[in-house]
């Protein structure tokens, strides 16, 4: 599509979502992005405006707003705390689908997107050789992180401290179907781990089966893991994002589920709020397809959420001696209002005392490729959230999103601490194998 | 765009990475919250320090270059749209430091930029209050608040920000520093220029730095609420509660129709029959509290209330302040444009100054939801409508003359807390005098001969 008039009345389509900003710019209070710098086209109010320009053709610049609008973490705080409801993300990331549209994908983001992440196994495979051969190029950055960074000068991983890439994705190696016909009472999920816990926190998807055995759901967990669609969607990809959603909706369509589980607060919200608000850009537009992914989204669940509303885990009266402090993944809260329930489960371990730290729910700076492509920026969000965790003094930081934990870790292993950086559901399935341990055979 | 040689020169003063030209950034900076056209402004400047501030208003006025200062562009009245295209807007968001917070001597010095709520913040910290809320404290400047001497739901009992501003610096306009006040209670050292200069708009000169006052916060707050079948009820419930010689630091009002919206949107339980809803606040000493709270209750009674409580704990009196912060948000989501005034009146007429919106509402067809501050007869008419539809958008402009006509008519004034910038300027006459104008712009031109401090706002050219 190189044809500007395309353009125009593609984003007109957005125009009743853009002309219920009042420009209030009480977004300003909530974006980190704007936090750090000030500036009025980091805010969503700019950003808007720039959008509703370019749609009435004021402004004629589509690669500049693209720049612009590309500058956004997608933490969705501005959304959360519109006084006017303005679904802000659904916005941009339609106008990046648009505007992409219309100027082409980067050659680079092509080749990743088309090339690997539409293909699952191109991708489990890629990550494969990535894992054997990442040892000579890394060393150790923190024993008690484990996080390495590059021993030498290097453009993609600059200063990071990373978490090494798994040698084999989860999934190849844990995939299972049901255990058979479906029993009364007893719970069928279809356990999602995400790219991030299937290729780089595979111990977190571990724990997660731990505890579904615990409780005796019944789990299946499929034997490939396309992506959820969101880095690509977030770079306006909406061509990849429609493939991996296609890709996912087979897998999951045949098989008689209570429900999709993830323990990735991003895949969730990806899946309960963007697959339906994107349900215009998706492969094929019929109602029966509709249909299906509204489905799935409604059947789908945070790992904490499911086993706090789901099945009733309770926070015990008791907790241990350990110290933990809880991030608000924006993914989990702002977008899903899922804030209590991993609470509940870190107190359902009653193995650790849980210490508020200062704005639990403020962005990390991760916000996924904004990471990959402002690390400057990402860093300097982060050293707030960074200084918050160290101030509470907490043994460890746990959080319900594999990203914000990579960044966190990141964040932590740069300042040389001893902090440890979990999942909810690690220290739930710890503290059950403890108890086990416990239990005369 | 301006032309290149004078934006090395900006670079030069302020950095070349707070000089923003391009036309995507320029287009960021060319509206505020009024609703109003937006004007795209030639350049786009922010300075990190108030030695750059200086420099530029210097600059800006060597050139005859026009210069609107912008906060956080919260304006209702379009004081930060840019004037022309050949302006430049200077943002002071970059300008945020808090100098100082003194508890010995009750007072802060603040840089232009420093955000209300954050400053209210910081001043708690060290158990100290500042009183003024204007409603977009979250996000506005304190530098903004005293150019348009915003107000607050504490009016009543605390006033508003002219009350807290002890002194200042600010640049005139060839970027001399004048200073007026002082840290001290008393000053009678010179001009009284910084009470000049709260609510002048940008006109008069660009502030450097700002000497608020703070006090020390009341020991005890109690929060209720009492339900009219009548606004004439309500208004003199609220007569009645001064009358008794209370003062209560927030007394706020709904109407109807935005007691059925708020309703709507948070299902709170508010009374969706009831004609006026108080929401009342009082505090101070333990004592008095409790012997005020009780007292209000009483009257409320007396004068009609058909339910009145008070809120039993923190959690309670969240809740009721909750259905006041929701008021204008619930408000905003009905239609994409609302239009949010001020017009004030003596507050013995809010009863016929609603009744007259409610028939404003009724002529030109349209939905207006009226909440504000009973107190202090600060009301805020909210006309929901879509900016696109031209035919209804003439009507509303049309609803807010005659809304400015009836609040002069009973001794009102056009702006409580919003100020006049580009929206009112129009009927500025009508509530001074042709004299009034021309003083005001006899005044401007000689602080400013050339017109460069956001010309055309509040007194015209």
């Amino acid at each position: 599509m190189a044809d500007i008039g395309k353009l125009v009345r593609l984003l007109k389509e957005l125009e009743e979502d853009l002309a219920s900003c009042t420009r209030c710019g009480m977004c300003q209070a909530v974006c980190p992005l704007y936090g750090q710098t000030g500036r009025e086209t980091d805010v969503a109010r700019g950003k808007l405006v720039l959008v509703e320009n370019l749609s009435r053709e004021i402004l004629d610049d589509p690669q500049a707003v693209k720049k612009r609008l590309d500058r956004c973490l997608l933490c969705g705080s501005c959304a959360a705390a519109c006084p006017g409801g303005v679904p802000v993300l659904e916005v941009f990331l339609k106008a990046r689908a648009v505007i992409t549209g219309y100027l082409g994908l980067s050659p680079v983001k092509r080749a990743i997107f088309r090339g690997f992440l539409s293909n699952p196994d191109r991708l489990d495979n890629l990550l494969k050789w990535m894992g054997r051969l990442q040892g000579p190029f890394t060393r150790s950055a923190n024993k008690i992180l484990g996080t390495s960074c590059a021993r030498f000068m290097s453009p993609v991983i600059g200063d990071r401290h990373f978490m090494p890439i798994a040698a084999a994705a989860w999934h190849t190696k844990a995939s299972r179907g049901f255990s058979g016909p479906r029993q009364d009472g007893r719970i069928r999920v279809v356990f999602y781990p995400g790219c991030l816990a299937d290729k780089i926190l595979p111990r977190l998807a571990d724990a997660a089966m731990e505890v579904f055995a615990f409780h005796d759901v019944d789990v299946f967990v499929a034997d490939k893991a396309p992506c959820c669609g969101i880095p690509a969607l977030s770079s306006g990809d909406v061509k990849t994002f429609s493939t991996l959603v296609k890709k996912n909706l087979n897998i999951w369509q045949p098989l008689d589920f209570d429900y999709l589980v993830t323990p990735c607060a991003t895949c969730t919200s990806t899946i309960v709020k963007l697959w339906p608000a994107m349900e215009d850009y998706l492969w094929d537009k019929s109602r029966k397809t509709k249909e299906q992914v509204r489905k799935i989204a409604a059947k789908t669940m945070d790992i904490s959420a499911f086993f706090v509303d789901i099945l009733g885990v309770e926070a015990l009266p008791d907790a241990g001696p350990e110290t933990v402090t809880y991030h608000d993944p924006c993914h989990l809260k702002k977008s899903l209002g899922v804030e209590k329930q991993p609470r509940s489960l870190l107190g359902a371990a009653g193995t650790c005392r849980l210490i508020e730290m200062k704005n639990a729910d403020q962005c990390c700076g991760m916000g996924g490729s904004f990471n990959l492509e402002h690390y400057e920026l990402s860093e300097k969000i982060g050293a707030k959230k960074r200084d918050a965790i160290l101030a509470t003094g907490a043994d460890t930081i746990a959080t319900g999103c594999p990203a914000c934990m990579l960044q966190i870790t990141d964040l932590l292993s740069h300042a040389k601490s001893r902090v440890t950086v979990q999942h909810p559901i690690e220290i739930y399935a710890r503290s059950l194998r403890e108890k086990q341990k416990e239990k005369p055979k | 765009m301006m032309n290149k040689n004078l934006v090395r020169q900006f670079e030069k003063i302020a950095g070349a990475g707070n000089v923003m030209g391009e036309e995507a950034d320029r287009h960021a900076y060319a509206y505020d919250s009024a609703v109003l056209d937006s004007v795209v402004p030639a350049l786009v400047v922010r300075p990190d320090t108030i030695e750059q501030l200086g420099r530029i208003v210097a600059l800006c006025n060597e050139n005859g270059t026009p210069l609107t200062v912008r906060g956080s562009g919260t304006n209702l009245s379009g004081g930060t749209i840019p004037t022309g295209t050949d302006a430049v807007v200077v943002v002071t968001n970059g300008l945020a430091r808090i100098l100082e917070i003194n508890p010995q001597d009750l007072y802060a010095v603040v840089e232009p930029g420093v955000i209300t709520a954050q400053f209210a913040a910081a001043a708690a910290e060290q158990g100290l209050f500042y009183p003024p809320d204007p409603g977009s404290q979250a996000v506005s400047t304190l530098g903004g608040n005293v150019a348009e001497n915003a107000g607050g739901l504490r009016g009543l009992k605390y006033g508003v920000t002219k009350d807290y501003v002890m002194g200042m610096e600010f640049f005139d306009v060839n970027g001399e520093i004048v200073k007026s006040g002082s840290r001290t209670v008393k000053c009678a050292t010179g001009f009284n220029l910084s009470d000049l200069m709260v609510g002048s708009e940008g006109l008069l000169g660009v502030f450097a730095r700002i000497i608020l006052k703070l006090i020390p916060p009341p020991k005890a707050s109690r929060a209720m609420t009492a339900v009219f079948a009548s606004v004439e009820q309500a208004s003199e419930a609220v007569a009645a509660i001064i009358a008794d010689r209370i003062v209560p630091c927030t007394l706020e009002f709904l109407d109807n129709f935005t007691i059925r919206t708020v309703e709507d949107f948070r299902h709170a339980g508010l009374p969706v029959d009831a004609e006026a809803l108080l929401l009342i606040e009082v505090d101070g000493h333990p004592a008095e509290v409790s012997e005020d709270a009780e007292k209000i209750q009483e009257i409320c009674r007396k004068n009609g209330a058909v339910q009145v409580r008070a809120a039993k704990n923190e959690a309670e009196k969240e809740l009721i302040w909750q259905a006041r912060r929701d008021a204008l948000p619930a408000l905003a989501r009905l239609k994409p444009t609302t239009v949010l005034e001020d017009a004030t009146v003596p507050r013995s007429r809010i009863p016929d100054m609603v009744k007259k919106i409610k028939e404003i509402g009724r002529i030109y067809n349209l939905d207006i939801g009226t909440f504000g501050h009973a107190g202090d007869g600060n009301l805020h008419p909210t006309i929901l409508t879509d900016r696109r539809d031209h035919k209804e958008f003439a009507r509303v402009e049309k609803a807010i003359d005659d809304i400015f006509d009836a609040a002069l008519a009973m001794g009102g004034t056009l702006s409580g807390e919003h100020g006049i910038g580009l929206a009112k300027r129009k009927y500025m006459e009508k509530e001074t005098s042709k004299g009034t104008i021309l003083y005001s712009r006899k005044l401007k031109q000689t602080f400013d001969p050339k017109n460069i401090l956001n010309p055309g706002k509040m007194i015209g050219d």
